[in-house]
């Protein structure tokens, strides 16, 4: 059955989205969550497995204690309350890529609950809050065979491979997050982003999305505007980059405003996101919600974190995002756009450490987000990712800031360091690129500018002054652009007048 | 029968310490015995056999070059089908497993090899260890030595049965709700349940994980406490396994007193439904009791008489989930076509028994959303009101004494589909299981009505299992002197 | 009655059990009986009584983040009814998890 399609800007007159994320975070441990086994992700499939994660008849589970302490991180960090006591449960369901058809996950005793993670997005910030974080273990992956898609639907078999089964996983679940209003699907991903950076910091995970190592899944439901209730919420799957977030939360406004339109009732179910069309389609119906059969895991005892340990990883917590933030603006005298443009170029570490290496915070933004954001750009990589370090960019700065360079020549020693030449100023050396600080090379230059533009010349001495522009063009082109512009004009301006 | 296979664990170990026999000699009179009687008895769904010897050799070998053997080196163990080895099948008593064998094995079974005892087979069982019979069992039942027609009472029922019919001296069995303490009691000789966690359950197929404890079967206390020493300890494969020091129950054994002790009759283990016989040999174990010097009273333990419906909601919800991983697509059975689901669902239809799939819905059921405040939050609830009767009662008392079970063994057939019948077998054993105490069954005597055997169970302390064998080495010692040889050599059921 | 044949049923399927119609005509009433029987724990006031999941008291048992042996690929598929590239071959999955 299909719906008359409607705008964004259409639905978000009649309705208020409200949304919700799950995201699953693998942790960065060197063992699984309940045994031995080594995280080896790309390996021979079935190679690294044990009776265990395996679930073999008989065996036993033993929780890995450094998973327990990345999670208590990652609590603290959220600003949660940690459990002083909790357990594990049993979630009872079959599934092929599960070896023992249950997992066990928390229930009603999560290790971390109630905490909050303030989202910079355009300029101000959203606090999204945080219901719970808690730790599970991973399944197998499957693949499918005989399909036209690689996908489930139509496949003949499939085959299972259970080196991921058991890898510690750690899922934090957002309270409804609602008021974003046309900002949803922004606040989403920038939630998305401000996590990942939040967790790098941390040391707790890769968080590759394109790897699996840090999953999503969006929940978004409308409410008609003004009616104070809140609709039929939908979960949606395989949101497997930022720009998923940001898409599906718009789709599903999008289509959910449709159905309601339509007069009909929004259905609780799970959708699958699809990256080409960048819509969601149909998948499991959550109506015949699953029932899990929770219980506490009897292999496993409680966790009781003692306070000393709690306060032994609180103080060993680096410097957060928000922290980071706030002390930057500060130092540097940010907007919050600024800032956001900093960090959404990624280029916040590098620019740090550019101003640690001498350069001051304007010039190292200017470098960083202008020509090497653009170089970054053209090569495909991350500006940090550049074969050029903090120190060289801070060097050519200081060289730009003492007259030696100017911008151009700047550029050109920068294109140097990047092809490999060598420091700015083995560069400057091999090119002899300096600014011509010497007057008398330049009179000669801007003499012979003026001889070969007497109406500009004139124009000038009438007092049209902006002209002097093509007099400069001319000279630094005559230099190779090795003067500093502003000395040339200068310079003109002096010649002209006599 | 061979003079190798009824001397005791203790005897055989003094004599090939002293050289008088060899590892190989003792492994061969088993052998020889499980040949002799075991088509009657159909106690080993496996028997070791040249493994076996191998393993014996090896003990001779390391003794004559003098490098260290464990107590138990050379004594032929056998071991219940729920225990993974690694150089035998596993079945757990299912078809769902048949011919599984596992590529790891159990801590028990691996630190009794390493001790050098002798693994010499692995024994029948009701499926899963669900069942007070061993009828559960898809490979066929066991049968009571002291009468063929009869059960050995389960669910280690052919290790029980192994024991008494001398096809091995020691023999490991899973106590989940009576499943050592019955069969020992039905088939004549010593068991015990171990605390709760007190020995391992890595790689002991799970049935109900917070209940089951792998435990030993012997002729005597001593040879039982033997067993118990060395499969005893912490693991650290096993999450619920007990850091703290094995109790000191050889020693124990090795002492039976009961003067002074205060002993305690659970007054709700009598009554209807409890056999005269066995109420009457009971009756006279305390009476032996007081005369060796023990002060017994009796005491109520309010909430044991929902210890019965408590355990039979949280052992099935428990198993339901631990089933689940059976599904035919990684090991053992897979049977049917259609898709992954119609084949799971066919294959655990075609692998397990009745008495399984009732479990199974059972537990579906008791943890269904909705039910599961009523029925398994409920039973835990209980759980919580037996541990504080135990705890009340040891206040007063050092052991708690009752029957082991209300009958002694029935005839194979009469319960086997009447589930619940089957059930109040468990009556006594249940509540030890639920609070996680240490019991034990020694025989005291044989009933009137049938001349089967009877037990004396006896409840300590969680990790006061030593206790235990203080007690039975005393009662057991008196039972001696009155009978005058041991009770079974009164067995008659088999013709060897 | 406690639990009704079409429940059962319920159970059978929620259980992964293909139970025959005469397996569901047999167990059904053995359940309804079980249950009912079981139900006598609800006589127990247990008002304020906290469940018991554990018996032991133990909390805080960890493992450290070191690497143990693992089994061979031929070992963890030794018992696989069907294997194809090294991995577990099962039918077809219908739902998606």
């Amino acid at each position: 059955m299909s719906v008359a399609t409607v705008s964004y800007e259409d639905a978000l007159q009649r309705y208020e989205p409200v949304f919700g994320l799950e995201t699953h975070v693998e942790l960065g441990t060197r063992t699984k969550m309940f045994c031995g086994c080594v995280q080896a992700f790309g390996a021979e499939p079935n190679s690294h497995t044990c009776p265990v994660c395996l679930g073999l008849p008989g065996s036993l589970p033993v929780v890995n204690r450094l998973a327990i302490e990345y999670a208590i991180r990652i609590g603290l960090a959220l600003n949660a309350a940690i459990a002083s006591w909790c357990r594990f449960a049993r979630k009872n369901y079959f599934y092929p890529d599960m070896p023992k058809n249950f997992q066990i996950s928390q229930y009603d005793e999560p290790l971390c609950t109630d905490g909050y993670l303030d989202v910079l997005v355009g300029g101000r910030t959203v606090r999204v809050g945080i219901e719970r974080v808690h730790l599970e273990e991973d399944t197998g992956k499957s693949l499918h065979i005989g399909g036209a898609t690689g996908r489930i639907q139509g496949a003949e078999y499939s085959l299972v491979d259970y080196n991921r089964a058991g890898i510690p996983l750690v899922e934090i679940v957002t309270k409804p997050v609602p008021g974003t209003g046309y900002g949803a699907p922004e606040v989403a991903k920038a939630y998305v982003t401000e996590l990942r950076d939040m967790l790098r910091t941390l040391d707790v995970s890769d968080v590759r999305m394109e790897e699996g190592s840090l999953r999503c899944d969006v929940n978004t439901s409308l409410s008609v505007r003004g009616s104070g209730v809140w609709g039929t919420r939908t979960e949606t799957k395989n949101v497997n980059s930022l720009r998923s977030v940001e898409r599906a939360v718009r789709s599903e406004i999008e289509r959910q405003a449709a159905v309601l339109d339509a007069g009909d009732r929004v259905i609780q179910e799970t959708r699958h996101f699809h990256e080409d069309s960048g819509v969601t389609t149909s998948g499991r119906s959550k109506e015949e919600a699953q029932d899990y059969r929770y219980f506490p895991e009897p292999d496993l005892v409680p966790v009781a974190p003692p306070p000393e340990w709690v306060a032994e990883i609180q103080a060993s917590l680096p410097e957060l995002p928000s922290a980071r933030r706030a002390r930057l603006l500060a130092a540097w005298s940010l907007s919050d756009l600024e800032f956001e443009a900093l960090r959404n170029a990624g280029a916040l570490d590098v620019v740090e450490e550019t101003v640690a290496a001498g350069a001051s915070p304007a010039d190292a933004r200017k470098w960083w987000l202008g020509e090497l954001a653009r170089r970054a750009n053209d090569s495909g990589v991350d500006v940090s990712e550049l074969p050029i370090t903090p120190e060289a960019v801070a060097r050519v700065a200081e060289l730009v800031a003492s007259g030696s360079l100017n911008d151009q020549l700047a550029r050109q020693v920068i294109d140097g360091v990047l092809e490999g030449e060598g420091t700015p100023d083995e560069v400057v050396a091999a090119h002899g690129l300096a600014v011509v600080s010497d007057d008398s090379a330049l009179l000669a230059a801007i003499d012979e500018a003026i001889a070969a533009n007497p109406d500009v010349a004139a124009r000038i001495r009438d007092g049209k002054v902006q002209a002097a522009g093509v007099l400069v063009g001319a000279v630094m082109k005559a230099t190779r652009g090795k003067a500093d512009a502003a000395r040339v004009r200068e310079l003109i301006m002096q010649r002209l007048a006599s | 029968m061979d003079e190798l296979i009824t001397m005791t664990a203790a005897e055989l170990s003094a004599a090939m310490g002293a050289g008088k026999v060899s590892a190989a000699e003792v492994t061969t009179a088993h052998l020889d015995r499980i040949a002799a009687v075991d088509s009657q008895v159909r106690a080993f769904l496996h028997v070791a056999g040249d493994e076996a010897l191998a393993q014996a050799r090896e003990v001779d070998r390391k003794r004559a070059a003098g490098e260290p053997l464990g107590p138990l080196a050379g004594i032929p163990v056998a071991v219940k089908d729920l225990f993974t080895a690694v150089d035998m099948p596993t079945t757990c008593g299912s078809r769902i497993l048949e011919g599984w064998r596992p590529p790891y094995e159990s801590t028990i079974t691996r630190r009794l090899r390493d001790g050098g005892a002798v693994l010499i087979g692995k024994t029948n069982m009701d499926e899963f260890a669900m069942g007070s019979s061993t009828e559960n069992s898809g490979y066929g039942c066991s049968r009571n030595p002291w009468d063929l027609a009869r059960v050995p009472g389960g669910s280690s029922g052919g290790s029980a049965a192994a024991v008494a019919s001398y096809q091995a001296p020691l023999a490991l069995g899973t106590d989940t709700g009576g499943s050592i303490r019955q069969p020992a009691a039905l088939c004549g000789i010593v068991g015990t349940k171990p605390t709760y966690g007190g020995s391992s359950r890595y790689g002991v197929v799970a049935f109900a994980s917070s209940l089951d404890t792998p435990g030993p079967f012997g002729r005597n206390v001593l040879d039982t406490a033997l067993l118990h020493e060395a499969m005893s300890g912490h693991d650290p494969m096993d999450s619920t396994s007990i850091d703290a020091p094995v109790p000191p129950v050889v020693e124990a054994a090795r002492h039976g007193d009961v003067s002074g002790m205060r002993i305690g009759v659970v007054s709700e283990f009598s009554g209807d439904g409890y056999q005269p016989g066995v109420m009457a040999r009971f009756t006279e174990a305390v009476e032996l009791l007081e005369s060796l010097g023990a002060k017994v009273t009796e005491i109520s333990c309010p909430h044991f008489k929902y210890a019965l419906p408590a355990y039979y909601l949280i052992a099935p919800s428990e198993v339901s989930s631990n089933l689940a991983r059976f599904d035919g697509m990684r090991y053992g059975l897979r049977v049917g076509t259609g898709s992954a689901e119609e084949v799971m669902a066919q294959t655990r239809e075609a692998g397990f028994g009745a008495e399984a799939k009732r479990r199974i819905m059972l537990g579906t059921y008791a943890l269904s959303s909705g039910y599961y405040d009523a029925y398994y939050g409920k039973a835990q609830q209980v759980r919580t009101l037996i541990i504080a009767d135990f705890d009340a009662a040891f206040g007063q008392v050092d052991v708690l004494v009752s029957p082991v079970t209300p009958t002694t063994a029935f005839p194979i057939g009469e319960r086997a589909d009447d589930p619940i019948a089957m059930y109040l077998a468990d009556l006594c054993t249940i509540p030890a299981d639920l609070a996680g105490n240490a019991a034990i069954s020694l025989p005291c005597g044989l009933a009137d009505e049938d001349h089967m055997p009877v037990g004396l169970q006896v409840m300590a302390p969680t990790l006061a299992d030593d206790r235990l064998y203080r007690v039975a080495a005393a009662v057991e010692a008196a039972f001696a002197d009155r009978w005058g040889h041991p009770l079974l050599n009164e067995a008659k059921g088999l013709n060897a | 009655m406690s639990i009704t044949r079409d429940e059962v049923a319920h159970l059978a399927r929620l259980s992964r059990l293909a139970l025959t119609e005469q397996e569901l005509d047999h167990l059904a009433p053995q359940l309804d009986q079980i249950i009912s029987a079981v139900a006598q724990v609800q006589e127990v006031a247990a008002e304020g009584i906290p469940p018991t999941s554990h018996a032991t008291g133990l909390t805080n048992v960890f493992r450290e983040d070191e690497p143990a042996p693992c089994l061979t690929p031929e070992e963890a598929l030794s018992g696989a009814p069907a294997v194809e590239l090294q991995r577990f071959k099962v039918p077809r999955i219908l739902v998606e998890e």
